[in-house]
């Protein structure tokens, strides 16, 4: 795969090679943060240094279907040790799917000084780089977070109705048996509870995996994701773009490329996703 | 849970003591070490759909051998390398339930998963090891109705 730089996305340095993380491991600047669907992962080894913020225990609400308010945010800064100053670096299993997920929810808080790291856990095993079960620990932080913005970054169920009767573009980054309603979860996953089949309306369907490069996990050129977002879903830079999955887990990690490594200035994500919307009265839905 | 096999309970004492999650994962992380795929005796991969844990994402497979004093062993595979979770429900389950009274392994709830895990598992994550409960208590009751 070439390098970052040479993959001509819009914003690269957003994204950060194995081999930077690898140099800044005892940068105090630096905070790495590994994000992952197994909760055993990070125990059974993690990069030395990286502490981790678990998606279903640090970024939710643990009543309402919520994510964590401002002093919630404030408490996970200070207890990972990180400033308003900080580079934050996040890594993951499944191809950085719950990286990018953590990396949005930080963004609603905006902490801006966020990375990727290109090809997550997956790319620093296979390079038989340093792995440690010792957890870190970092003296806590005063972090003082802004509220938590939902406007630029997210969409809710209201919004999604109005820009489907706007005829604005959807990207459902389901599989294509999700999509055509003919399995309401992903293969092997459980049904998550959506009463319908389908997608909503007028919403093309780029299964999330198809950003990434599968032999190691680092994301396709920006020539590669422009044939896929803008040739064959017909998406424009000007557009403006909500992306959905189940739970929107999957649709930050769509969300991320459109924004940032092509440079979409208009993406929202509907975290709600199809476990919402199959299941409300009224709205409508295409199969 | 007083009609679960002596074992079982033990192992969900143990967890009911556990406050901390960095506890829980270090605990559940001593079982998947242990972990020890099916036999060849038993299986080889590519395995066979039918044993295969429905909801799994860490693509677990399950098969029961009958023991001498009318019990059942239980053995697992688990596919995903990065399926701790599943290795280590795989061992707690053959370590508890391997050799128990099969009228015992057909009472077992799915809820144990919630007692091991802690309540705060995600769905997902919850249902694939719920579905591993499953076939094993299927296996028990199977047995159970040949018996009859």
């Amino acid at each position: 795969m070439t390098s970052i730089s040479e993959r001509g996305y819009a914003h690269p340095d957003v994204l950060v090679p194995t081999d930077w993380v690898a140099n800044h491991l005892n940068d105090p600047g630096i905070r790495i943060i590994e994000s992952n669907e197994d909760p055993l992962l990070y125990t059974s080894g993690h990069i030395p240094g990286a502490v981790e913020v678990d998606w279903t225990t640090d970024l939710n609400d643990p009543l309402r279907r919520e994510y964590l308010d401002k002093s919630g945010f404030e408490s996970l800064m200070s207890r990972i040790g990180a400033t308003p100053d900080t580079t934050l670096v996040f890594y993951g299993d499944k191809n950085n799917w719950w990286a990018a997920y953590a990396f949005w929810v930080f963004q609603l808080f905006g902490h801006t000084n966020a990375r990727i790291m290109d090809g997550g856990r997956k790319k620093w095993e296979a390079e038989n780089r340093p792995m440690t079960r010792e957890k870190p620990q970092y003296q806590t932080t005063q972090y003082r977070a802004p509220e938590r913005n939902d406007d630029v970054n997210r969409a809710f169920r209201d919004q999604v109705l109005a820009h489907v009767k706007a005829k604005q573009p959807l990207v459902d980054v389901r599989s294509p048996a999700e999509y055509s309603g003919e399995r309401l979860h992903m293969a092997d996953y459980p049904n998550e509870g959506a009463l319908r089949g389908g997608h909503i309306p007028g919403a093309a369907n780029i299964p999330w995996g198809r950003a990434v490069n599968q032999e190691d996990g680092t994301f396709k050129s920006a020539d590669d994701l422009r044939e896929v977002y803008q040739n064959e879903a017909h998406l424009s830079p000007d557009d403006d773009i909500i992306t959905y999955c189940r739970i929107g887990e999957r649709s930050s990690h769509t969300w991320f490329v459109l924004k940032y490594l092509l440079g979409y200035d208009r993406v929202r994500n509907y975290d709600g996703s199809w476990t919402e919307w199959g299941n409300l009265v009224g709205v409508p839905i295409e199969r | 849970m007083s009609e679960y096999p002596e074992k079982l309970k033990d192992v969900l004492d143990d967890f009911g003591f556990v406050t901390d999650r960095s506890e829980r994962a270090e605990l559940l992380m001593d079982y998947a070490s242990r972990f020890e795929p099916v036999p060849a005796r038993i299986a080889e991969s590519p395995y066979p759909e039918d044993h295969r844990v429905p909801f799994c994402e860490s693509e677990a497979y399950v098969w029961s051998e009958p023991e001498a004093d009318g019990a059942l062993k239980y053995f697992f595979a688990v596919e995903n390398p990065q399926g701790l979770s599943a290795m280590a429900m795989a061992v707690i389950l053959d370590e508890t339930l391997s050799g128990a009274p099969i009228e015992k392994v057909a009472q077992v709830s799915q809820d144990i998963v919630l007692q091991i895990f802690g309540r705060e598992i995600s769905m997902g994550k919850g249902q694939g090891l719920m579905g591993m409960v499953s076939v094993v208590q299927a296996e028990a009751k199977r047995h159970l109705a040949e018996q009859d």
